[in-house]
C-alpha cells in the first residue's frame, strides 16, 4: 500500500515552489524504490510554512514545511514517510496552534482532501447540505439561511437570507445565481483558497441557492490573475457533472442547476456586483444605478442572486447542521464565522476562521505573531485599498461588522494587512486615491474626478504648499467622495485617507520643513 | 508574420461562432482572440462587431476598458508586479524600482528590444507570500528582483 504524501497546489503554494518539490519528491521515491502516491491537496493557510509536505502516517498527517527542493535529499533520510524526526518537522497537521485554535465550518475540508475528488468530499459529509435541501421546500432552506444570521461576506453585510428571498418571490422564466468571486481586494485571498482546495462546497452553496430561489443557471466570474483557482473550478463542475450533481437532475431530484466560470479582465471595479453584472454581459464594466435591484433585474434583466464566494460556501454546513449551529458562534449581529486572512508584514500569515468578536489586537500580534521584519507594528489595514488603516490605540476592536463601522472602519472581505514602523501613511493616503483613479469606472464625478484631484491635494502638501489649506480640501472632498459617490469604490476610498489622516498626522507635515530642518 | 488581414479576420469570425450561443459571449470572445494573437489586432473589433451586431465604437469600448486587453503585442517574457498594500508592506515599490532601473522602461511599457514588458498588476491573491509577482503566467511569491530578472534571462 502506497505512502501518501500531500503537496498543495494552491497559488500561494505553488508560487513558493511546490509544483518543484512535488517533482522532486517523486524523483527520489523512484530513485530510493518507496512506494508513494503524492496527492495535490488544497492548502490549510498557513503561509509561512508553505509549501508543506504531509505525510499520512498510523498517527494522522505529520506536516513538513516550508520545504524547498534542497530539502528533498535530508527528509528521505530522516525518514519522513514514517514521519521522522527533521529540522522542518511540525508534528501533526492538526495539533499545529495556528489551525487547532480555529473554528473551521466553511473551510472544514479545505488542505484535507483532494479538491477535485468528489468522493473524498462525500467521505467528509460533503453534499449532506445538499441532501438535507432536496428534501426541504424553496421556503424552508431561504428560512434555515435567513435563520443562521449570514450576511453578505463580500464586505456589505447583507442578510443573505433576505436577498435570497427577493429573488425567490420575483416571477421570471429564468433566474440566476451569480458567485461573486472578483477578489481583488489587497490582504484577501479566502476566494481563492477555497476555489483551489474544496471546490465542491462552492458548486454545493451554488445548487442549494438555486434550489431556494428556482434559478437553473449559476455563474462564477472570477479574476484573471486567478489562473489556478479557474482551471481547478472548471475541473470540478466537469467532475460534478459526470457525476450527476450538475446538470438536468441534481442527484436524481428531476431539478436542474449547471455552473459556468466566467473570467473577468482585469478591473478591481467589477467586483462591485451591478458593474460585474455588466461585464458578464459583455459590456463595460461600468456601476448600475440601484434600483432596480439585481435580485429583480440583474443577470440579462433577470432575477439574480449575487452572493460571494465566502457566503455560498458557508451554506452547505448551514444546512448539514442546523441554522442554530452556525448562528451559535459570532458576537452581535454578526454570526457564525469568519475567514479572516492576515497579511503583509506578518510573521505567520494566512487564513484564519473562528466565530466573530476577536480582537484586532489578537489577530495580529497573538494568532500573527507580530511583524516578520521583527520591527514594531505601526498600522493595519482592515478591509482592502477600500478599508481604514487602524493604529495601535484601536486594537480592542473586535472583529464585527457594526464594532467596526463604530471606530470609522469597516471589515470588508475580512482582510487584514500588517504594516511595521517604517511605512509612510501619507504615502498609503496618496496611494489609495492613486488606486481609486486607476480603477474607477468613470461613470460618476465625485469618483472619476475626485480621485484625481485627491492625489493631487496630497502632493501639494508633500510639498508643504499650505499644509492646512490642503488638508481642509482633502477633508471636504473626502465627505463629497462618501456621499456622492454611485459605489462603494468611490464611496470607501475615504476610509483609508481620512483613517491615516486621523491617526497618523504626524505623516502628513510638509516634507519639505523636514529637508530644511535636517 | 505574413499573415494577411483577411486571414485574421477568419480567424477571428471562427471564434465568434464558436463562443457565440454564450449568454454575454463578448468577453470571453476577446479573451480568445487574446489568446490566439497575444493581443487584440484592430481589424478584429469590426469582425466581432459584424458577428455580434453591435457597433464597432462599442466593441472598442468594452476592449479598451479592461487592463488585460492588449492593443498590441507584449514583449517575449511578461513581468507583473504586485503594487497593493499587502505587498508594499513587503517592500513591493522598492522591488518595482528595482526592476524598472534595470530594464529602463516605466510600469506598461516593452523593453527597446522588445523582450520583456513590465506591468503593474493590483493583488494576485499571494498577500500572505508577499511581495508577489506573475512572470510569463507563473506564479512566485517572496521574490526579489534578482530571481524576477533571472527568469526572464535579464
Amino acid at each position: 500500500m502506497s505512502i501518501k504524501v500531500y503537496v498543495p497546489l494552491d497559488s500561494g503554494s505553488v508560487a513558493l515552489g511546490a509544483d518543484d518539490v512535488a517533482s522532486a519528491i517523486a524523483a527520489k521515491a523512484s530513485k530510493t524504490g518507496a512506494d508513494i502516491k503524492i496527492v495535490r491537496n488544497g492548502s490549510f493557510g498557513m503561509y509561512w510554512l508553505e509549501p508543506m509536505v504531509e505525510v499520512e502516517t498510523p498517527r494522522g498527517r505529520i506536516a513538513y514545511g516550508p520545504v524547498s527542493t534542497d530539502d528533498i535529499d535530508a527528509l528521505f533520510d530522516a525518514d519522513f514517510l514514517a514521519g521522522g524526526d527533521h529540522k522542518l518537522l511540525r508534528g501533526r497537521t492538526q495539533d499545529i496552534p495556528f489551525l487547532k485554535s480555529q473554528s473551521r465550518l466553511t473551510f472544514q475540508r479545505c488542505g484535507i482532501i483532494d479538491p477535485v475528488s468528489l468522493d473524498d468530499y462525500r467521505a467528509n459529509e460533503g453534499l449532506t447540505g445538499l441532501e438535507n435541501a432536496l428534501k426541504m421546500t424553496d421556503a424552508e432552506i431561504v428560512k434555515a439561511v435567513t435563520d443562521s444570521g449570514l450576511r453578505g461576506r463580500g464586505g456589505a453585510g447583507f442578510p443573505t437570507g433576505i436577498k435570497w428571498n427577493t429573488v425567490r418571490e420575483a416571477e421570471a422564466s429564468q433566474k440566476y445565481i451569480v458567485c461573486n468571486a472578483d477578489e481583488g481586494d489587497s490582504g484577501t485571498f479566502a476566494d481563492r483558497m477555497i476555489m483551489e482546495g474544496e471546490p465542491f462546497v462552492l458548486i454545493e452553496g451554488m445548487i442549494i441557492a438555486g434550489l431556494a430561489t428556482g434559478a437553473t443557471k449559476g455563474y462564477v466570474y472570477t479574476r484573471s490573475e486567478y489562473p489556478i483557482a479557474i482551471d481547478i473550478m472548471n475541473e470540478a463542475i466537469e467532475v460534478a457533472r459526470d457525476a450527476g450533481v450538475l446538470g438536468d437532475s441534481v442527484l436524481g431530484s428531476g431539478k436542474a442547476f449547471d455552473i459556468e466560470v466566467r473570467m473577468g479582465a482585469g478591473a478591481y471595479v467589477c467586483g462591485e456586483e451591478t458593474s460585474l453584472l455588466n461585464s458578464m454581459e459583455g459590456k463595460r464594466g461600468v456601476v448600475r444605478a440601484k434600483p432596480p435591484l439585481p435580485a429583480l433585474e440583474g443577470f440579462l434583466g433577470r432575477p439574480t442572486v449575487v452572493n460571494n464566494v465566502i457566503s455560498l460556501c458557508s451554506v452547505p454546513v448551514i444546512l448539514e447542521k442546523g441554522a442554530e449551529y452556525y448562528r451559535d458562534y459570532g458576537m452581535g449581529r454578526s454570526r457564525g464565522t469568519i475567514p479572516i486572512q492576515i497579511a503583509g508584514n506578518v510573521k505567520h500569515g494566512g487564513l484564519y476562521e473562528v466565530g466573530f468578536g476577536l480582537t484586532l489586537g489578537e489577530i495580529v500580534e497573538q494568532i500573527g505573531g507580530g511583524t516578520a521584519s521583527g520591527r514594531p507594528i505601526k498600522a493595519v489595514q482592515v478591509g482592502g485599498p477600500l478599508g481604514a488603516y487602524f493604529p495601535k490605540e484601536l486594537f480592542d476592536t473586535p472583529f464585527d461588522y457594526e464594532e467596526f463601522m463604530k471606530r470609522d472602519g469597516l471589515i470588508g472581505h475580512a482582510g487584514v494587512v500588517v504594516f511595521d514602523d517604517t511605512v509612510d501613511m501619507m504615502k498609503q493616503a496618496r496611494f489609495a486615491m492613486e488606486f481609486c483613479a486607476i480603477e474607477s469606472c468613470g461613470k460618476c464625478t465625485p469618483c472619476r474626478i475626485g480621485s484625481v484631484r485627491g492625489t493631487e491635494v496630497v502632493d501639494k502638501l508633500e510639498r508643504g504648499e499650505e499644509p492646512e489649506v490642503q488638508i481642509e480640501l482633502l477633508r471636504d472632498l473626502c465627505e463629497t467622495m462618501k456621499f456622492g459617490s454611485l459605489c462603494a469604490l468611490g464611496g470607501f476610498t475615504p476610509y483609508p485617507v481620512l483613517s491615516a489622516l486621523t491617526h497618523f498626522p504626524d505623516d502628513f507635515k510638509p516634507r519639505a520643513l523636514d529637508i530644511a530642518a535636517e | 508574420m505574413s499573415e494577411t488581414t483577411e486571414d485574421q479576420n477568419v480567424r477571428v469570425a471562427a471564434i465568434c461562432d464558436q463562443m457565440a450561443a454564450l449568454e454575454g459571449p463578448l468577453l470571453p470572445i476577446l479573451h480568445e482572440v487574446q489568446e490566439e494573437f497575444g493581443y487584440i489586432p484592430d481589424g478584429a473589433l469590426q469582425t466581432i462587431a459584424k458577428k455580434l451586431n453591435l457597433s464597432r465604437a462599442e466593441v472598442h469600448g468594452v476592449a479598451s476598458f479592461y487592463h488585460d486587453f492588449r492593443e498590441e503585442r507584449a514583449g517575449k517574457h511578461v513581468i507583473k508586479i504586485c503594487r497593493a498594500e499587502a505587498c508594499q508592506a513587503m517592500g513591493a515599490d522598492a522591488l518595482g524600482d528595482q526592476i524598472r532601473r534595470h530594464l529602463k522602461v516605466d510600469w506598461s511599457q516593452t523593453t527597446a528590444d522588445h523582450k520583456i514588458t513590465l506591468e503593474p498588476v493590483f493583488c494576485l491573491g499571494l498577500c500572505a507570500c508577499a511581495p508577489a509577482a506573475m512572470v510569463d503566467g507563473k506564479l512566485v511569491g517572496r521574490v526579489s528582483a534578482d530571481r524576477i530578472l533571472e527568469k526572464v534571462g535579464s
